[in-house]
């Protein structure tokens, strides 16, 4: 059976004083494929190494971490696709709990500033409101969205100001919004990220298209409020 | 001990689909409420459901409540409750109305109402022909349904505790619920949250399976709860095998594909279903395809080196119909079959899926338990609603897209029920028993002062194992038999397990160990009860008793996990307003 070398982010703040990284050695049977296989088989060796995880098929966005270098989902990622040693660290930015575990308050902070809800205060039909598949379709690319925060914490500008720039993921469930014709607020949505911090922060880096684990692309979302925003000023 | 307690109005355990809904009734009102997950809410189970939510909308075909009602309990094979069911099947055009108006992203068809596809078992005319009922969010349904009701909760201020795990269930000397106690997993406290009603809505525990579609997270802490509590367990013989589980991997592939026009092929190339559903073919329900394709793989016809799983085919839709439809389906192929279904064929086996069994409830979401004569006493402040409630709609089989409706249309009723419950019957709190945290602190201190114990994986996988071998999609006396003995010695492990982590911060491996207790408790529950039916019904198929045995058997089993016992209540034979559907042969 093959090897592998891993050097794992470790921090305990009931004690360790400061957070290391430790290395392990573990042994690659037929079933580890995923990142996640191996992870949780190292759990099975050394019971405090502490992560999140759930769905084990990238739905849910439980096991967003670094690795490598890169944010990314540990239960969609190959282990033949990575160097030796995998690294893996908390996703950056944000303050670590415990391990790989990281507190993700601001980033759900974020994502509520936006009123992530659809806004219709018409009376309700007693049938479904009718949208053509045509508009069905600009939500495609922007609903698909499962929270992970790879995104947001691959982003310079979430990094520097987490607490005033809404970041991408928050950003594109914004327009998620805005784009959908059921919703009603597009004005208020617009008037909530003209600020110089919440929307404008985004420097077009695209860390986050380089980064979502669904293929989403938060940049191109960013893009289209800015458009709107210039639009309605002209 | 100091257990600190904080109070509320009610407490909904869990933030899926059933207790989100029900944390909206409850918001609204103005009830002071808090919502526990292990998790946080979008990322619960429900996120990951894919082909659709029924309801007989009618948007492609006439459709009919009536009808559905008829599928369901048949697909149930008459063991659902049909009071419950003809609830479900009546509420669920406005249940899902209300998705949509709640933002819910459904398909289109070209005159802009919601999209609807064929499913399994989902007919015109009670069984006639095949009808267009499921109604979709391409192959993400769940995930738009748990993030509307998510954003829903948002917007009605919900108050949740993220990462919150409860571990017990607090009844006073009358039998009452008064509230839980519960692990804070960032900081390793336990707070007692005393309440005036309680509804658990914990999902499902398909992780007593060694091959399982479900997360990591569904260990069944409700009803491992419960049997803890003395609360019983009902029918928890039936597990769902999905047909459709990726071979090797056990990650879902929707139904969904099948409704879409994908077949199931032999390694002859042969689609078999013709053979053992004439009509309904590969949409018959999903128990009777799971044992159509374990029946091809065992007389030789099963696929690949080891002959040992058939193919889904889809390449004949097209390109356009599997990137518009059915996107997520080829994301999960391509990595977790390594094949793209535009071009091949996806290995699929049946994989362990869903929980029919549960909590006993009524269709209110009201928890009830044999008391004197009445099988069905209510248990006063206690609620259940979604996979881990059986209220009983799904019977011994489920039909694909009754549980997301399951989930919204008991959801609501349970979160009406407390709305009502706590309005009209409980002006103030009632007094938390002297030792109400005392389990839950003697079990953590248990695990904590635990040396020379086992491993958890190691027990974990020893019970998943087990349940696996035992009790499979083709069962048998012999095999149940050593299961209950098996499964009985892996419970005794269970009591001497043992961590090496004992960090307050965020502590997994606690979690996991204290999640093993429940899962045993189900796994228990499971081969006891099984090993007792001696009948087949829907996904319990007995080789040794192979028909069903409606004069015997048509009833209800309720296992007691204090003394390993169980007892028997009736199927409820009378609908709220239609004539009952008397038991009929099952075939497609």
């Amino acid at each position: 059976m093959k090897k592998m070398r891993f050097s794992i982010y470790r921090y305990d703040p009931d004690k360790d004083a400061k957070p290391y990284m430790q290395d392990y050695e573990v042994e690659i049977g037929p079933n580890d494929v995923k990142l996640l296989d191996v992870i949780v088989k190292l759990k099975t060796m050394d019971d405090t190494l502490s992560f999140r995880r759930s769905c084990r098929e990238g739905i849910c966005g439980s096991d967003a971490m670094n690795i490598n270098g890169k944010n990314g989902l540990a239960c969609i990622t190959d282990i033949a696709d990575l160097a030796e040693p995998i690294t893996l660290r908390p996703l950056p930015g944000l303050p670590v709990i415990r391990d790989l575990i990281v507190d993700m308050t601001q980033f759900f902070k974020q994502y509520h500033s936006i009123k992530p809800y659809v806004v219709n205060d018409s009376p309700r039909p007693e049938r479904e409101r009718l949208q053509s598949p045509e508009d069905r379709k600009e939500l495609d690319g922007l609903y698909e969205c499962i929270l992970c925060a790879c995104c947001s914490t691959s982003c310079p500008s979430f990094w520097w100001n987490p607490d005033k720039f809404v970041g991408p993921a928050g950003l594109l469930a914004a327009y998620r919004f805005i784009a959908d014709t059921r919703d009603e607020a597009t004005s208020e949505r617009l008037d909530n990220l003209e600020d110089p911090y919440r929307l404008f922060r985004c420097h077009s880096i695209m860390n986050c298209v380089d980064v979502c684990p669904k293929g989403l692309n938060p940049t191109k979302a960013i893009g289209k409020i800015k458009d709107l925003m210039v639009r309605r000023a002209v | 001990m100091g257990v600190p307690v904080r109070r509320f109005d009610a407490v909904i355990v869990g933030g899926g689909g059933a207790g989100l809904r029900a944390a909206l009734q409850l918001s609204e009102s103005g009830l002071k409420t808090a919502v526990l997950s292990k998790v946080f809410p979008t990322r619960s189970h429900t996120v990951a459901a894919q082909g659709g939510i029924s309801a007989s909308l009618g948007n492609v075909q006439e459709d009919r409540w009536e009808w559905h009602m008829y599928d369901t309990v048949k697909g149930s094979d008459w063991l659902g409750d049909q009071d419950a069911i003809e609830f479900m099947c009546r509420k669920a055009p406005e249940a899902v109305i209300e998705l949509e108006h709640f933002g819910m992203p459904f398909d289109r068809l070209e005159n802009g109402k919601i999209y609807q596809r064929p499913f399994g078992g989902h007919t015109q005319n009670n069984g006639q022909t095949p009808v267009q009922r499921a109604c979709a969010a391409a192959d993400r349904t769940g995930h738009a349904m748990l993030h509307t009701l998510y954003q829903r909760n948002v917007r009605a201020n919900t108050q949740f505790f993220v990462e919150w795990m409860a571990l017990d269930l607090i009844r006073d000397a009358d039998g009452d619920v008064v509230g839980v106690t519960a692990l804070e997993m960032e900081t390793g406290e336990v707070f007692i949250l005393h309440a005036k009603a309680v509804l658990f809505a914990t999902g499902g525990a398909g992780r007593i399976y060694a091959a399982s579609t479900n997360a990591f997270i569904n260990t069944g802490d409700g009803l491992g709860m419960c049997v803890r509590a003395g609360i019983p367990l009902e029918d928890m013989e039936f597990w769902q095998f999905h047909p459709t589980g990726v071979a090797g991997a056990g990650v879902l592939i929707t139904e969904g594909v099948r409704g879409e026009g994908g077949i199931l092929l032999n390694s002859n190339g042969e689609r078999f279903m013709e053979r053992y559903a004439p009509n309904l073919k590969d949409l018959a329900p999903r128990d009777f395809v799971a044992r159509s394709m374990e029946q091809e793989v065992l007389e030789g016809r099963g696929c690949g080196p080891n002959k040992d799983y058939v193919l889904l085919k889809l390449d004949h839709l097209g390109p356009d119909i599997i990137k518009q439809r059915l996107p997520g389906i080829r994301e999960i192929a391509i990595k977790f079959a390594g094949v793209d279904p535009i071009k091949e064929p996806i290995p699929v086996i049946p994989t362990c899926h869903y929980m029919m069994g549960g909590i006993p409830t009524n269709y209110r979401g009201e928890v009830v338990i044999p008391q004197g004569d009445n099988p069905e006493s209510r248990v006063n402040g206690f609620f259940a609603a979604g996979e881990c409630a059986c209220a009983s709609v799904h019977g011994a089989n489920r039909l694909g897209t009754n549980s997301l409706l399951d989930l919204v249309v008991f959801g609501k009723s349970a979160g009406d029920s407390m709305v009502e419950y706590i309005k009209n019957e409980m002006p103030t709190w009632k007094d938390l028993p002297a030792d109400a945290a005392d389990r839950s602190l003697a079990r953590i201190a248990r695990l904590d002062g635990q040396t020379n114990g086992e491993e958890v994986a190691d027990v974990r996988t020893a019970m998943q194992r087990t349940v696996q071998a035992r009790a499979a999609v083709f069962r048998n006396a012999d095999n149940l038999s050593k299961g209950v003995t098996e499964i009985q010695q892996v419970a005794e492990r269970v009591k001497r397990t043992q961590i090496k982590d004992k960090s307050k911060v965020f502590n997994t491996a606690r979690v996991e160990a204290l999640e093993l207790e429940n899962l045993i408790e189900v796994a228990v529950a499971t081969l006891i009860a099984a090993d007792a039916r001696k009948e087949s019904r829907g996904a319990h198929a007995h080789a040794d008793f192979p028909n069903r045995d409606d004069e015997v058997w048509m009833k209800h089993s309720l296992y007691y996990g204090d003394e390993r016992r169980l007892s028997y209540k009736p199927v409820h034979t009378k609908p709220l307003s239609v004539d009952y559907i008397p038991p009929k042969e099952r075939t497609f």
